[in-house]
């Protein structure tokens, strides 16, 4: 069957013709995988021996297309990340779209095969989904919704209640990129710089991890919204126990640099895609920093810092001079600054 | 980065705090105030604080233009934007600003058109764009921003745009000064000047300080070694016993500041006979309204503002705490009714606000 539509209308999520011809004409040939290709109302998935980690998301990026990356590699690898840092591999996911009436064909062929590519690349079929069409104006282009089942590595433990006192905070590259990307591509601000999203599958550069040294890592989250900073403020709350970083340790490119600063935005943040926290037991951590290093994508990796007991939690920067402050939540999203 | 890294040295800016522990006299207090939003900013941001000695206090003033601004310009601005044939646009810095009714971005969640812009030429770039709709710029600033302002209806009377109006909330800064030093309640021995407001005005507007009460300053940048740099020039004034107006910024600062930003502002704005400011209440002659002469771009003449009036919570006290003479964790909704995420005063919002950074950034 083809998919010949110039245009997605609402008949395409009526169930009828046009949301075979969808289906059968394009999400399935660019899916294609046994489980997906029978065409039945569930995915049938033999459970294998362990404990499986099953995560699910939704992704509305606004423009759909961006500098470094799209919604559909996004929907993958962020729903692929889940399950990296949760210290599993993914088995199988779903996607479903909400589509607006008017997208066109072309700007959802084009999503559908950066998705087929992303996960062919981590290696996870995509084995269902569901397709809803709202009329024209009530939905941005097109959302994503997924879910990702995945078996967890033999060797994670992975929880707040691992952390410890003494325990080092390594990030696993540059942050920023994506959020000022996406930033930048809304066209808003009329800043010209070439940066790129970082989005990316952080299945190697975590399942390396975990291969080497499984036990000793504690903890392990992405730095998606609310950027590095969130993370870690999570991660003291939950731990009630203080973080201290080293500012001028945190990876950044000069041009995200650059246009924090024009924008009056703190790094830390900012969004990233392609980047983990890891809290690794102290003895290992140059260990864990070298295996990160030596995996590719992971040569920026670094040790940001480290944990302690104090009588306050919370996350502390402290500068090349000796200057501390509070690293805060982010409230809200990120605003640029004036005045 | 250039002129970035070089300001954040560690061995030059050990230097500098050297020096001010060994210029601050042990037997007594010295509060300086930073005018400037910007610098409250840094300081806390850059954690100098902590590197200062515990008789050298920084106080934060009312230079953070959204902090100054009363809630009824707000209310009056997103009336404004309740017009559906409206496209409001403003800064970042003003999204999260509350009025009595919520603030902008609350707005343009109940759907009003509320854009977010870097400038105002974006908004009259808007305007063209969309011949059919009102563009309202809702300008805030003190003399860093009035110039674009100025130059964008400069532009918009050159290109008969007819869609786009400003809704002027600028204000003046040697007023505001003018009024702390005037307080009854002031007791300051010195402040960091304003760096990009005097990019604008030059240093010679700052004269009266050290004529009429001397008081020494110091022009400052944003960078952590600017400021510690500033606040050695006015330690040594002190020690010397002398008042003068120093140009720390000069980098970026002449002397006599920018003659033509200065020229576009007087071209288009006149001097309002008197303003509200949050917390320090009318202030004669301290902001900046649209001329005559732009009229047909003057959102207060061709549009009706209602001109609202909102007195603050009583419990809150931003008043004091822009005036110095409270720090903001003793204002008594601090961390508690008021927070980042639920502000009762714009201090708590801006990122600029004494009390946002504060609540951010200080260590306790
Ligand atoms: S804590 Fe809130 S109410 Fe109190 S001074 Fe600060 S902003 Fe105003």
């Amino acid at each position: 069957m083809e998919f010949y539509d110039k245009r997605i209308a609402m008949a395409h999520g009526a169930g009828g013709e046009a949301t075979r011809r969808l289906v059968e004409g394009l999400f399935q040939p660019a899916f294609s995988n046994p489980q997906l290709d029978s065409l039945s109302d569930a995915a049938i998935i033999e459970p294998p021996a362990g404990r499986l980690a099953m995560t699910s998301d939704s992704f509305v990026v606004q423009p759909i297309r961006f500098p470094g990356g799209s919604i559909g590699e996004l929907a993958v690898n962020g729903t692929v990340n889940d399950l990296a840092v949760s210290g599993a591999r993914p088995l199988a996911m779903t996607a479903t779209f909400v589509l607006e009436a008017g997208l066109s064909a072309e700007a959802l062929r084009w999503e559908v095969e950066a998705m087929a590519k992303a996960a062919r690349q981590a290696g996870v079929p995509i084995v269902g989904g569901d397709t809803k069409v709202v009329e024209h104006g009530k939905a941005d282009g097109m959302y994503i919704c997924t879910t990702g089942l995945g078996l967890v590595h033999r060797n994670a433990d992975l929880g707040p209640k691992r952390v410890e006192p003494g325990d080092r905070v390594l990030l696993s590259g540059p942050i920023g990129n994506h959020g000022m990307a996406i930033m930048l591509a809304r066209a808003e601000l009329d800043i010209e710089a070439d940066i790129q999203s970082d989005t990316r599958p952080l299945l190697e550069l975590a399942g390396r991890l975990f291969d080497a040294l499984g036990p000793s890592v504690h903890w392990m989250r992405d730095a998606t919204r609310g950027g590095v900073a969130t993370v870690l403020n999570e991660l003291a709350r939950d731990t009630e126990l203080r973080i201290t970083i080293a500012e001028e340790a945190v990876p950044i490119d000069d041009c995200v640099r650059g246009a924090c600063e024009l924008l009056g935005l703190d790094p830390l943040h900012v969004a990233n895609e392609g980047q983990f926290i890891a809290i690794v037991a102290a003895e290992q951590a140059e260990a864990a920093l070298d295996v990160l290093r030596r995996t590719a994508g992971g040569e920026r990796a670094c040790l940001l810092g480290e944990i302690d007991r104090a009588t306050i939690s919370r996350v502390i920067a402290r500068s090349s001079f000796g200057g501390t402050r509070v690293v805060d939540m982010l409230i809200g999203d990120p605003l640029p600054r004036i005045c | 980065m250039l002129f970035v890294d070089e300001f954040r040295n560690p061995e030059l800016i050990q230097r500098a705090v050297d020096e001010i522990h060994a210029l601050a006299d042990p037997k007594r207090e010295y509060r300086v105030m930073e005018v400037c939003g910007g610098h409250t900013h840094a300081i806390f941001r850059f954690g100098l604080k902590g590197l200062l000695p515990p008789n050298v206090e920084l106080i934060h003033g009312p230079g953070c233009p959204v902090c100054v601004l009363p809630m009824g310009r707000i209310d009056d601005g997103l009336e404004l934007a309740g017009d559906p044939n409206v496209i409001f646009t403003a800064f970042g810095d003003m999204m999260r600003v509350p009025g009595s009714k919520g603030s902008p971005l609350e707005s343009k969640a109940r759907g009003a058109d509320v854009r977010i812009v870097y400038s105002p030429l974006d908004a009259l770039k808007i305007a063209q764009q969309n011949p059919d709709r009102q563009v309202v710029f809702f300008a805030i600033g003190f003399e860093t921003t009035a110039p674009s302002t100025a130059l964008t209806l400069l532009r918009a009377r050159g290109l008969s745009v007819k869609n786009f109006a400003v809704f002027s909330n600028h204000v003046t800064i040697i007023p505001a000064i003018r009024a702390i030093l005037e307080s009854p309640d002031m007791r300051l021995d010195a402040f960091i000047g304003p760096g990009h407001v005097s990019t604008v005005i030059g240093c010679r507007p700052y004269e009266f300080i050290v004529r009429n009460y001397r008081c020494p300053i110091a022009v400052s940048g944003f960078e952590p070694l600017d400021i510690l740099q500033s606040l050695v020039m006015v330690l040594r004034q002190l020690r010397d016993g002398v008042a003068k107006v120093e140009n720390q910024y000069n980098r970026v600062v002449p002397w006599e500041g920018n003659l033509a930003a200065l020229r576009a502002m007087a071209e288009v704005f006149e001097v309002r006979p008197y303003f509200e400011w949050r917390g320090l209440g009318f202030i004669t002659q301290s902001a900046l309204r649209i001329r005559e002469a732009f009229a047909p771009w003057d959102a207060e003449q061709t549009m009706s503002v209602p001109g609202i009036c909102v007195t603050d919570p009583k419990a809150a006290q931003c008043g004091e705490v822009l005036k110095g003479v409270l720090k903001p964790h003793e204002c008594k909704l601090f961390g508690k009714e008021c927070t980042p995420e639920h502000p009762i005063g714009a201090l708590m919002v801006s990122s600029e606000g004494a009390c946002a950074a504060h609540f951010k950034y200080a260590v306790t």
